[in-house]
């Protein structure tokens, strides 16, 4: 591991140095194990959260009761190494020439393979337009949120915050519904692409949403992490 | 235990099957639906690794390692369509 970079209290990025890495997609993750001295190992995917081209680099949140992730957010220091398999996946990844207009949905860390789409599309120069919806519990447990302030042609974001709101927040306040999803939506006809990544019960209420919104269910990818938000 | 889905399989299934597997296209044996390996309803904590059909819930696949060997049950797919197979 060569640098560690601090998201918000609970979340961090590790830029990782591995050897005869043959590059990745936007949108991949690879798989973390850790042994412990007495043989046991425990596994977790994580996704990867820079672009193609760039250093790969892991987003990972803390889970109190995980076995991976607090070694992850906590102990890991730079220099110490770890194991990881990968690139994984090939369903849900972006490449520009996959078109738009691109409607990136993310819960939580989901936002992980999203931002990788997203740093990809400014580093290939891609002008599809794109909106990134992000539903986060709070103003401070906002991932990437210097970056994603950031302005950049063609791309909007949208962050809702679900649990608190900092004073004068104007923006939506609740989780990701349907009417959210109408205001926020690229529309139908326009044919869109969409990613959809976060916790179980937030890719399925994004997923059919966009369906009822008329949405191509073969134009909808989805990564779930599971009941916990993090996988 | 929580529901994932196919692509928290992808590391697993390219150890069996030597190859990228998520956008595979899987039929399910039970109804007869198709779908991406990574839209299957997967879950991974118990002593092996299920992936079930979305629609129908049905068993698509099981992997499960007993005493360091592998066992693999296919049984509840109908057809498995790698895309561009001979790219990897």
């Amino acid at each position: 591991m060569t640098s560690i970079e601090d998201e918000t209290p609970r979340v961090r990025t590790l830029v990782l140095d591995v050897g005869d890495w043959p590059g990745h997609r936007a949108g991949q993750h690879v798989d973390v194990r850790l042994t412990a001295e007495d043989g046991y190992r425990a596994e977790r995917a994580y996704s990867i959260a820079s672009a193609p081209g760039e250093p790969l680099a892991i987003t990972v949140e803390r889970l109190d009761d995980g076995e991976v992730s607090p070694y992850l957010v906590d102990v890991v220091r730079e220099g110490d190494a770890f194991e990881v398999r990968g690139p994984i996946g090939g369903y849900f990844v972006w490449d520009p020439a996959d078109g738009g207009p691109l409607l990136l949905a993310g819960g939580g860390s989901g936002v992980v393979p999203l931002r990788a789409m997203l740093r990809h599309r400014q580093r290939s120069g891609s002008d599809v337009a794109t909106r990134l919806l992000y539903s986060s519990r709070s103003l401070d447990d906002v991932i990437y949120r210097e970056e994603l302030a950031e302005t950049d042609t063609g791309l909007d974001v949208v962050l809702t915050l679900t649990r608190a709101q900092p004073p004068g927040w104007t923006g939506p306040a609740r989780r990701v519904d349907a009417d959210l999803l109408r205001e926020v939506a690229w529309r139908a006809e326009d044919g869109p692409l969409a990613f959809v990544c976060g916790p179980t019960s937030f890719v399925e209420t994004v997923a059919s949403g966009l369906v009822e919104l008329g949405y191509d269910p073969a134009r909808v990818k989805t990564e779930r992490f599971g009941a916990t938000g993090a996988r | 235990m929580e529901a994932l889905d196919g692509n928290a399989m992808g590391g697993l299934l390219h150890d069996v099957f030597g190859t990228e597997l998520t956008a595979a296209s899987a039929v399910c044996g039970h109804c007869g639906a198709r779908a991406a390996v990574a839209e299957t309803v997967v879950y991974l904590g118990g002593p092996g690794a299920v992936a079930r059909c979305r629609t129908c819930l049905g068993l698509l696949l099981v992997v499960v390692d007993v005493r360091g060997v592998r066992c693999v049950d296919l049984g509840g797919l109908a057809s498995l369509d790698v895309p561009g197979a001979d790219a990897g």
